[in-house]
Parts: structure tokens; C-alpha cells; sequence
């Protein structure tokens, strides 16, 4: 167990050394640097700037001085906005996306537990069908109409009733944090439900179940003690993807909804061209999700004794 | 001991001590007809209404990228300026008016208060006058698509001040739009403030258009012109225009094409690139399959969507370029270990079955092996895997257009649409409506398709239904 989390981490570590490299190739590859365009200003001027920032090195050098601040955590500083690095950025916005992110992934699980079990007790019989159409919808409307038909609604339902029921965007309060969520939540849980639904239809079929049921168990005891908790197991393996699809899904959901967190601010560089901002939010998204899905895996054989023994 | 049997008189064996069996000789003639392995999964995918449901929408959707502009003739780019933002259905009637000329012959205020329209209301202009309200220093005019708050003094947008209490008109120029529209003159008192003295004419704005306008759009021809009033028909935008005036229709077939085809470009292209790594990695096997699986896994471990904006990044789109080159590229390079391990899997495991051991036996050669049975046999599987790819690479592309990292204005795709539907939604919700529908039924139709064939194709991958 413990040879299998080193040497997860040894390839984590390359993955995130793979993409630090990459990202300072897209960066090098970008027309321009960080000098050009700014203003007029004199060879003179230039070569003493490009002195300072050490821009006047060999690209491997300066390779090296770029994987060196990595190391010590330093991801450079803002073009656009002077004077600020990014990791203040990181550090004042992603608290933000993770609240959001905790929320989405919360009501994910649930839902996509909760409504898996159901269509799989009541297998074939309506709840199921509205169920599984719910599903297949979630799975086909992207995210971003799904966030701008709830603010229309939500609208819709302020206007309707006179007062504001729920804030449209912004963020600050716990109703702020409600809608946003839900909507980032959606996909995973779509997915998750047919997972839990398929899982749980499987696990019905099993010598256990039989057996709970020939010992004369209560029918709603085997379907919470057993069967549920046996069809989890699956889908705690999606996690790390359903982490990936979430944090990505952000990107989406705060801008629709005017949320102040890394994913917005991650957009809004992108479509500013703030390259080193746009760099280091990926070198560190990067890493997160590379280390997000490292710690699934080791849960998952913390969980399961079955992978555990292999 | 036992007694032993008498043994048979050959000569009893003649032809005419036997009679010939009546009925079936062959015992093991197939009594229902043959049917390939195709011919089989198509007969279970006709049974599966949805799917075949699907199937249609596909086709449907199909025929609309590819033959559509060719009935649909409409410059996607071409800005129609007198239908700007128009909803499908709008109002399309224009009147011919005289070309602009400053407003002079301002006829006397009138005596009975209220407020007087003078001439016609056309987007061209509005010229309103007005009997002085008692009291007023100065006017101020605002105008408004909804009624007016007197009680609580919102008018709506503030247009001007006439500048004296003596000037009882205003002409109103400013970004008309066709449309009930509601004009109100408030009195201002000495220190430049509204007073609640006010006055309020609601108004019916029609499409105006002079003759010069209508000649280079091809409304009228230049050598009959008809009197002005006459009103004219502005061109039909069945699922009306966008913010500049381009027409949707036209856009959405634009889109679909850029939409669909690096949906179906991408996804293709990297599971042949899965199909030929997974297939060497599974026939060669040992060593050489573990290094090249371990490549695969690394490749797996990038994520994805940063990845596909680092090399949007890195390819630099210039201005002017669509940006649908490095999207495809930029998903082959990403995705294809996911089929490249599926390949691989079936290929090791199809190695091992009984009837490639009998042609091996037989003396077939490896790429009779590898071209006769092995690729037949993992064709369902691979067909599934991209059908199911084409949706996700719809709804990448779709994502990446919808923040500005994907295709690049002012090519049309879907995801784009929506990114500029989506800033004007609350007022004009039919410009990300009409996208949005379109992602959401390509990419449903194809899930439920994908499911469909993976029931007919594949018994192991079948879902428990």
C-alpha cells in the first residue's frame, strides 16, 4: 500500500513536471513577450529591462530559473494587472471555487446516490423512467445553458413574487451558493445516478442479497445496509474524474453567475491574454487535480478491502 | 462365458435389403436463414425505437449542415442593421421615407396640452412638440419600452434637454427600434431639476427605410420606385437575427458545419490513432505493450481542458484564422488512450480465442490474423467508443467557444453563438435559445444512439435494462 501511494506520487510529481514544462513552451511558443507592446521605448531601455527580468538568457536558463520558482511555489507576476502575483490571486479566489466546488460535489454524491438507489428500487416503474430522462438530459445540455435558463427562472420567479427570493449572480451569502452549486453539480450527478442505478441493479443479483433475504432480513435493512452501501464503492472511482469535470465546469458557472473565483478569473486571462496568469493558474489547477485523483485512488483502497489485497 | 452372436451371412447385404430414409438427410441445415454478425445487430437496432429515433435526428441534423445552405441562401456573415436582435416571427414591414433632412419648418406648439406627434414615427426619426406647461424653465425627454412611473418619476432613458422654456419640440434620432415606445417631456424648474409636471405619448415605432436603402438591398429595383409610405417587406430571418443583424438561420448551419465536423473530424481521427497504438501494443504484447501502456497512462493523467487551452495557446491563432485546426489536433493528441487501451484489451483477449489459434494452426499469416479476425471482432466495441466520443468532442468544442477559447469570430459554432446568446438572454432570449437547442439535440441524439448500438452490437457491454 504504501509502495503504491509512492510511487503514485513519483508519476504525480513527473504529470505536474510535464505540465510546468509544457505550459512554459505554450508560453515561449506565444508571439510577443512580456516587453512587446507595452509601450515605445528604446533598445537601450529594452536590453536593460530584458537584463532585469533575465529575459536575455538562454530559453534553457531561463528554463531552469522558471522550474526553480515553481519550486519554491513562485508562479510569476500578473501582466495585466501590475504588481500582482499570482499567488495572491490564487490565494484570495480559490477559496471561492473550492466552497463552490465542496458544494457541487456534496449535492452531487447525494443526488446521484439517492436518486441511483431510487430508480433501481423502483426499476421499470415511473420514478424510474422520469428519472433516467432527468439523466439523459443532464448528460446532454451543456452546463453553461443549464446556468443561464436558472437565471432566467430565477428571474422570472423575483419578478413574479415582488421581492428578490434568490440573489441572479453574485456572491457573499449561503443563498448566493445554493443555485450555482446545483448547476455545477448537475453533470456529475446525472452521471453518478446512472452509475449508482447500474451498480445497484448488479449488486440485487448477488449470493449476499439471497442470502440476506433467505435469513428473512426486512426488506428496507437489506436495501440500506447492503445493497447501498455496496453500490457506492463504484462510485467513489469516478470521483477524481467527477473533481476534474467540476473544478473545469467552474470555469463556466462563475462566469455565468459572476462569481468571484479562480475559474472566472482563469477565463477572464484567457480571454485578456494574461499569459502568466494563465500559466499558473494551470500549472496549479494542474497539480490539484493531479493530486485530487491520486487521493481517490488511495481512499478507494482504503475503502475497499478488495483492492487493498491486490 | 458369453454366447456369442451369430455372425451375419454377408450375403444378406444386398442393395434391395435397404430402403431409403424419407425425409431431412441433412440434420444440421439451418432452418431459419444465416444472418451476419451485422445483419444481426442491425435487426436489434431496429427493434430499439430510440435509437432509431435518433438515427433520424442524426441524419436530420446531417442533411441540415450539408444541404442546407444550398437552400437556405444567406450570407452568414451579412449584417441586416434594420433587424438587429429580431425575434423569429418579428414584425417585418418597413416604410419607404424621404432621405434625412435637419428638422426646420418646426410648425407652432400646439394649444390643447399633451403631447403631439408630428409626421410619422419611423427608426429614422421621431419629431414630437408639445404646448408649454406652465411653470417650466426647461424640458427634459426620456423615452421608455414600458409605461412610465409618474408617481415615482422613472421615465426610462434620459434623451435631452430642448435648452429653453420656449422650445417646445425635440426630434428624437438615437438608436430607434421598432416597437411600442413611450415618450415623456417633464418640466424642469430654475435649478435644472424635474418637476412633477409631465406629460406622456405612447408610440408605435415602425421600420423606417429610404430608397437608397432599400435599392442596395435589393428591396426595390432602382427604376421603380414607389411613392413613399408604401411599405415594404424586409427579408425573412426564420429563427431571426443576432446582435449585429446576421441571420441566424443562416448562422446556425454555419455552425453546425464548424460544430459537426470537428465533432466527427476529432473523435475519428483519434480512435484510429487508438486503434493502431492499442492493436500493436496488444499483438506485440510483453515489454513493449507495458511501455506503451504506460505512455497511455501518463497521457490519461494530463488534464484534459487545460491542456486543450495550452495548446490553443501554444499554436498562436492569428486574426482571421477559424482556430478548428489546433481544436482537432489538440484532441487527437489528448484522447486517444481511452481507446487505444479498449483496443488493446479486445485484441489481447480475441489472441486468445479458439478460432485464431485454428487459422494460426491453419498457416495464416499474421496480417490475415490481424485484418480477418481481430479487427472484425473488436469493429462493435471501437464503433461504440466512437460514437459515444463524437457528443463529448461537440460538447469540448462547445465549452471552449463558450470562454473564448475555441473557434474564433467570426466563424459561427454553436458554442460561440451561445457565448454571444448568453450576454443579451434576459432581452433577446431566442439568440442563445436556438444554439443551446441545437447542442443539446445533436449531442442527446447521439448518446442515445451510441446506447442503442452498444445493446445491438456488443452482448458484454449490454446495458442491464
Amino acid at each position: 500500500m504504501l509502495l503504491y501511494a509512492i510511487k503514485r506520487l513519483i508519476l504525480g510529481i513527473i504529470t505536474v513536471w510535464f505540465i510546468a514544462t509544457a505550459t512554459f513552451l505554450a508560453m515561449h511558443a506565444v508571439p510577443g513577450d512580456p516587453l512587446s507592446g507595452d509601450k515605445a521605448m528604446t533598445a537601450q531601455i529594452r536590453q536593460n529591462l530584458e537584463k532585469k527580468y533575465g529575459l536575455d538568457k538562454p530559453i534553457g536558463e531561463q528554463y531552469l530559473i522558471y522550474l526553480n520558482n515553481l519550486a519554491h511555489g513562485d508562479l510569476g507576476i500578473s501582466y495585466t494587472q501590475k504588481n500582482r502575483e499570482v499567488n495572491d490571486i490564487i490565494r484570495e479566489n480559490f477559496p471561492i471555487s473550492a466552497t463552490l466546488g465542496i458544494m457541487a460535489v456534496v449535492f452531487a454524491g447525494i443526488g446521484g446516490t439517492l436518486f441511483g438507489a431510487l430508480t433501481a428500487l423502483y426499476r421499470n416503474k415511473w420514478p424510474d423512467t422520469v428519472i433516467m430522462l432527468a439523466v439523459i438530459l443532464g448528460i446532454s445540455v451543456p452546463s453553461f445553458v443549464f446556468a443561464a435558463f436558472s437565471q432566467l427562472i430565477i428571474v422570472k420567479i423575483n419578478t413574479a413574487l415582488g421581492f428578490s427570493l434568490l440573489p441572479v449572480a453574485g456572491w457573499g451569502t449561503v443563498s448566493h451558493i445554493l443555485v450555482p452549486s446545483m448547476v455545477l453539480g448537475l453533470g456529475t450527478m446525472a452521471y453518478l445516478t446512472r452509475l449508482m442505478r447500474s451498480s445497484m441493479l448488479e449488486i440485487v443479483s448477488s449470493d449476499y442479497i439471497r442470502t440476506a433475504n433467505a435469513k428473512g432480513l426486512a426488506q428496507t435493512r437489506i436495501f440500506t445496509q447492503h445493497q447501498i452501501r455496496n453500490a457506492i464503492l463504484p462510485l467513489v472511482t469516478v470521483l477524481g474524474p467527477a473533481i476534474a469535470a467540476i473544478t473545469t465546469g467552474s470555469f463556466v458557472v462563475e462566469l455565468v453567475f459572476a462569481i468571484p473565483g479562480l475559474g472566472r478569473y482563469f477565463v477572464q486571462a484567457v480571454q485578456q491574454l494574461d499569459y502568466t496568469v494563465i500559466m499558473g493558474t494551470t500549472v496549479f489547477f494542474g497539480a490539484f487535480l493531479v493530486l485530487m485523483v491520486i487521493l481517490v485512488d488511495l481512499l478507494y483502497g482504503f475503502i475497499d478491502p478488495r483492492v487493498r489485497l491486490n | 462365458m458369453t454366447q456369442q452372436q451369430p455372425i451375419p451371412d454377408p450375403a444378406m447385404f444386398t442393395d434391395d435389403a435397404f430402403e431409403p430414409l424419407h425425409g431431412e438427410l441433412r440434420v444440421q441445415k439451418l432452418t431459419r436463414p444465416s444472418l451476419s454478425y451485422w445483419q444481426d445487430a442491425w435487426i436489434r437496432l431496429k427493434a430499439n425505437k430510440r435509437a432509431i429515433l435518433s438515427l433520424y435526428i442524426v441524419i436530420g441534423m446531417l442533411l441540415f449542415t450539408i444541404l442546407g445552405p444550398q437552400v437556405w441562401r444567406v450570407n452568414p456573415a451579412e449584417q441586416d442593421l434594420l433587424q438587429v436582435s429580431s425575434a423569429p416571427g418579428a414584425d417585418r414591414s418597413a416604410v419607404l421615407v424621404a432621405p434625412y433632412r435637419p428638422w426646420t419648418n418646426i410648425p407652432p406648439a400646439p394649444i390643447k396640452p399633451g403631447l403631439k406627434l408630428v409626421g410619422q414615427a419611423t427608426t429614422q426619426k421621431v419629431q414630437l412638440i408639445w404646448a408649454p406647461i406652465p411653470g417650466a424653465a426647461d424640458y427634459r425627454v426620456y423615452r421608455d419600452i414600458i409605461a412610465p412611473d409618474r408617481q415615482a418619476g422613472i421615465y426610462g432613458l434620459p434623451l435631452g434637454t430642448t435648452g429653453s422654456a420656449s422650445d417646445t419640440y425635440y426630434e428624437d434620432l438615437l438608436d430607434l427600434r421598432a416597437g411600442t415606445t413611450y415618450y415623456s417631456v417633464v418640466a424642469m424648474n430654475a435649478e435644472g431639476k424635474d418637476t412633477a409636471k409631465s406629460e406622456t405619448l405612447k408610440i408605435k415605432l415602425i421600420d423606417g427605410i429610404t430608397a437608397s436603402e432599400a435599392v442596395d438591398r435589393g428591396l426595390l429595383k432602382p427604376d421603380a420606385i414607389p411613392p413613399l409610405g408604401t411599405i415594404l417587406q424586409l427579408p425573412l430571418h426564420p429563427a431571426g437575427t443576432d446582435y449585429l443583424g446576421r441571420d441566424m438561420l443562416a448562422r446556425l448551419m454555419q455552425g453546425a458545419q464548424v460544430s459537426l465536423f470537428i465533432g466527427i473530424v476529432a473523435p475519428l481521427l483519434y480512435v484510429l490513432f487508438g486503434i493502431g497504438y492499442g492493436s500493436i501494443a496488444g499483438f506485440l504484447g510483453g515489454r513493449v505493450d507495458q511501455v506503451m501502456m504506460r505512455f497511455a497512462d501518463f497521457v490519461v493523467a494530463l488534464p484534459f481542458l487545460l491542456f486543450m487551452i495550452l495548446f490553443k495557446i501554444g499554436f498562436g491563432i492569428g486574426p482571421g484564422e477559424s482556430g478548428i485546426t489546433p481544436l482537432i489536433i489538440s484532441m487527437t493528441i489528448l484522447l486517444w488512450p481511452g481507446t487505444a487501451r479498449l483496443v488493446r484489451g479486445q485484441i489481447l483477449q480475441v489472441r486468445e480465442e479458439a478460432y485464431v489459434n485454428a487459422a494460426q494452426l491453419l498457416g495464416a499469416r499474421t496480417g490475415y490474423l490481424v485484418w480477418r479476425h481481430m479487427i472484425p471482432n473488436t469493429m462493435g466495441v471501437i464503433l461504440v467508443t466512437l460514437t459515444f466520443a463524437i457528443p463529448t468532442a461537440i460538447f469540448t468544442e462547445a465549452f471552449l467557444s463558450f470562454i473564448g477559447m475555441g473557434v474564433a469570430p467570426p466563424t459561427a459554432s454553436w458554442g460561440s453563438m451561445s457565448n454571444d446568446g448568453i450576454k443579451s438572454m434576459l432581452v433577446h432570449p431566442h439568440e442563445l435559445f436556438f444554439p443551446a437547442l441545437m447542442i443539446s439535440i445533436t449531442v442527446l441524439a447521439f448518446n442515445l444512439l451510441g446506447d442503442g448500438l452498444r445493446d445491438a452490437l456488443d452482448a458484454k457491454m449490454r446495458s442491464r435494462e
